[in-house]
This record gives C-alpha cells, structure tokens and sequence, in this order.
C-alpha cells in the first residue's frame, strides 16, 4: 500500500487508484462480511486541543469537501456556529470558557467535536438496515446512504451523540473521516486546512507518537495532566485529542469521561432479541403441541340440544 | 344473576340450532382493522427488530417506507383499538368467578371444559388477552411516538430514548405472545373465527363457553323469533 500522506503534503498529481475497498470491510451494520484478505494500516486523525485557535477553517473545509449547504442561524450565545452537529455540518468547534480553580486563570477551550471513529462503533450495532453503516480495517467508519432508512438507531447507539438524520432525505450524516480523500491518499479536508497543525492525520502509530512528543511539551511547560484521549471503552478511536487537562475530559463541552457503548442498546441489540425469539417461539410452540396433544374443543351434538331446551324452555 | 356483560347486539334467535348474536357490524370491521393494523405492525416491527428479517421490509416496498410507514399504522391501530376498548370493557371486568376459572384453567387446558365455573361473555383467558393489549399497546403508542424519528425523538434525551427503544421491543414481543395465544384460542375453540366473521354463534357454543351469557340473554328475554 502507497505510504499516507499526511494532510500536510500535498497530494500527488497523477491519478491514484483506491487504496481500500468494500473487500477492507471488518463490520458492516445487520450483516456479515468475509474476514478481509489484508489488514490495513490503522489511521487516526489528532486533534490537539493545545494547538487550536478556534479559526473554524476546519468547518468551512468540511463544508466545502462534503458540498453541505448549512443554513445560516443566529447566535447562540457562544462562538460555536451553527448551534450544533447538523446533518449539514460534519464537524464543530466547541467553546468552552473555563475558570481553572488552581491557578485562577480564565482558559478559553476549543474542541473540534465530529465522529470519533469508535474501533466498537455504537452506531454500527444500533444499525439495523443491511450495509447501512460499515467500518473499513483500517479504522473508518462510514455511512451508506443508499442503505440507510433514517430510522434514528444510529443516534441512539452513538456513545457521542454525533449522527443527526436530514430532514431533506432521512438519513443519517457524520464525519466521513474524508474516506474518499484517504483512499486516494490524502488526509482529510479538516486537518488540510488548519493553520497551526492543530489537526494532523496519518497512521494510528505515528499519530501516538505524534501525541506523545505533544504532551511531553505541554508537560514542560505546566500542564501536568496533559494526556492522549483515546477512550479505552470503544476500543479506541481513529480520531484521537490531545488534551492540556486530560484528567477531566468533561471540561471541553462534555466530552465523556468513559464513553462505552449504553448497556441498555447492548441489551436491546442482544439480550432482548434471543429473549424475544424465543418467547414467540415457546408461545407458538405451545400452540403447535396443545393443539396436537389435546385436539380441537368442538360444540357436541348435546350443547345444542341444551342451548335449544334452555331458550325453548324460559321463552 | 345480574346481565353484567350482555353487550348491545348481544341477541338469540331460536331454531335448530339456536343462534347468537356475538358481535355487530361495527364491531367487527374495528376488530379486523386493529388485527390488519397489528399484523402489518409485527411484520415491519420485527423487520427491523432483528437482521435475520430486515428482508420483510420487502414487503412495504424497502427499509426507508418500513421506517416512515410503521408509526402511521401504530396510530392507526391505538385510534382503532380504542374504539374495541370501548365497546368491550365492561364485559371485561374481573368477576368473582375469574379467579375461580383461572385455578381450574388446567382443567380447560386438559380438555374437560365441563368442570368450569359458568362464565359471562368472557371468560378470564379472554378478560387477560384484552388487558394485555390494552396496557400494551399503551406502552407502544406511548414509547413508538417518543422514539418516532421524524418527529418526537427531540423530546427526549438519548439515554431515556435508549430506554424507549428498548422497552418498546420487549413490548412488542410481549403483544406478539399475547397475540399467538388469541390467535390459538381462537381456533383451538371451534366455532369461534364465525362470532368475529359472521357476528354469530350457535346456542351450542354459547352454553358449552359462555353457558351464564346465554342464560343472561335468555333471562332479560333478548329473544327475537
């Protein structure tokens, strides 16, 4: 496989064939696909949260990538425009103004929320349209929008709350993590145009390394709990922060502490659908085998000759 | 003996053999609408209930019709069964007698329904299938309309639609055993499919199932020649 390029190259000039396919399926929502021949490399996308100036070219190169058409709303109080995910809006800075209680300092954190590219993606168990979400080997989750029926499970399975369904043509829309820009190898349209390199692309090994060198610095210079966010209970993510308070995530809009898929959508995709089969399939079988054992409840000859006594009888 | 549950309609015609009256027109059209509406709700419900059975969706003309098409015929359905609720209800309040035929059902199970109690327009078994799906189908409206995409999903948080969804599908599961239970009674009693197909029964029926609503038609002389 030709090496990635990371959003800060350019990309090569002569036309380059897909790097990865439908044959580098590892999951594909309510159905089955075959091991895949090759694993792919892993990608990530590192969002350093220290480095972020909150320009938002991020989003306007998602919009222009993705050709969404946002509408144009009004403030809400906050930097953060439009007022939340949209179908339209793939990706989105979060402005959070935090009082830091130990130094006193008024900090100012931005973090550019979008899919996370779970390794155990909630969405992709909630799905239950065929083919509708998949996740390629080496790491990316992606909607089909051919296969999707905008019934909303994915919004309920999502640890992050991050597919919104259009209103336009129901179906559901997320970070793409720019497939079809990596296939060709190239990084994705948001960390091609960040300023400071805030946002960086390439494989999950380099990104590691990448975020260590990043937290080394960061830890030199005062932030103590500078950390990697990269939550363990999805089995990781493709999309990856680097975090100047690692020690509470919840500090940059929420961003969760632990996040797992919810055990009642683990119960519900599960549990719920043995336990289900097979109480309509003992009642069915009940039916099958009282019917055999027992036979019809028939009106005897007898009953009638009653019924007639009875209404000859009291008429 | 009071004429708790003769319901309006409720009538015998004398002959060989004695006819009853079991359930109007009206009654009957509600009733299939709610059945038709209960079945195609089963049908695109476990459709996306589970994979194995995402190709129902076939039958409603694909995923995306399914989706959109389901919560209108729950509504449809809540609407139509209310209207049952309403004609049967009454009849279907728990008697003394209940409890009495539900400690003897085995024996109605075994096949020796002549050692039970005499029973009103209802027995308990049908008294239990008609609160079954009422509280059911309150639980499905009730949750359906909260995790309806299109419209109410934004009434609820995630976490609490996480739990509608849920319970929504156990509910379904539940109203679908409950179904298969009506569905068999109804056949395993023979003669029963014509009260609903027909509106009537023969006295026969009516004193081998329902022996005290037929001597409570007989005795308020709901007899027409």
């Amino acid at each position: 496989m030709a090496p990635i390029h990371t959003a800060q190259t350019n990309p090569p000039v002569q036309s380059v064939p897909p790097q990865f396919s439908e044959k580098d399926l590892i999951r594909r929502s309510a159905s089955t696909v075959p091991p895949p021949a090759q694993q792919l490399e892993e990608v990530a996308k590192l969002i350093d949260v220290s480095k972020c100036i909150g320009c938002k070219a991020c989003q306007a190169a998602c919009i222009e990538w993705n050709d969404t058409h946002p509408v144009i709303e009004t403030n809400v109080g906050s930097y953060v425009n439009p007022h939340d995910l949209t179908p339209d809006m793939f990706t989105l800075m979060r402005f959070t103004e935090w009082d830091n209680p130990k130094t006193g300092n008024l900090e100012w954190l931005i973090r550019k929320d979008g899919c996370m590219h779970c390794a155990d993606p909630g969405c992709l168990k909630a799905c239950p349209a065929p083919g509708a979400i998949v996740q390629y080997s080496n790491g990316i989750v992606d909607f089909v929008h051919e296969n999707c029926i905008g019934c909303g499970y994915c919004v309920k399975g999502c640890p992050f709350n991050i597919p919104r369904i259009s209103k336009v043509d129901h179906t559901a829309y997320k970070c793409t993590l720019c497939s079809d820009r990596v296939a060709v190898g190239q990084g994705p349209a948001c960390a091609k145009a960040c300023p400071t390199h805030a946002i960086s692309f390439g494989t999950k090994d380099d990104m590691n390394k990448l975020a260590e060198s990043r937290i080394t610095d960061l830890k030199s210079r005062g932030y103590d709990n500078a950390g990697l966010y990269d939550p363990p209970g999805v089995g990781g993510t493709h999309v990856m922060y680097v975090l100047h308070h690692a020690d509470q995530p919840e500090i940059y809009s929420n961003l969760p502490r632990d996040p797992k898929i919810s055990p009642v959508v683990q119960a519900w995709k599960g549990l719920a659908k043995y336990v289900g089969f097979a109480a309509i399939g003992i009642a069915a079988a009940a039916g099958l085998l009282h019917s055999t054992l027992v036979g019809p409840n028939r009106v005897t000859r007898e009953d009638e000759d009653n019924a007639e006594r009875l209404v000859r009888d009291e008429t | 003996m009071e004429p708790e549950d003769v319901e309006p309609g409720d009538a015998i015609h004398p002959g060989r053999p004695v006819v009853v009256d079991r359930y109007r027109g009206a009654a009957r059209i509600n009733h299939w609408v709610t059945a038709t509406c209960l079945i195609l709700l089963a049908i695109s419900g476990l459709s996306l209930f589970h994979p194995s059975l995402f190709f129902l969706t076939a039958l409603f003309g694909g995923g995306q019709v399914t989706r959109a098409i389901h919560p209108w015929i729950g509504v449809v359905l809540f609407f139509s069964f209310a209207g049952l609720f309403f004609r049967f209800w009454r009849a279907n309040l728990p008697t003394r007698t209940d409890a009495v035929w539900l400690s003897q059902a085995s024996d109605l199970l075994a096949g020796h329904e002549e050692r039970m109690p005499e029973v009103g327009k209802y027995n308990a078994g049908q008294k239990f299938i008609f609160w079954s799906m009422t509280v059911l189908i309150l639980i499905l409206i009730a949750s359906g309309l909260l995790i309806w995409e299109q419209y109410f999903t934004w009434v609820t948080t995630i976490p609490q639609n996480r739990v509608l969804v849920l319970t929504h599908s156990l509910a379904a599961v539940v109203i679908i055993c409950v179904w298969i239970i009506h569905v068999y009674a109804a056949f395993w009693v023979r003669g029963t499919l014509r009260a609903m197909v027909k509106g009537n029964v023969t006295g026969g029926w009516a004193w081998r199932h329902h022996r005290r609503w037929l001597r409570e038609l007989v005795s308020v002389r709901k007899v027409s020649p």
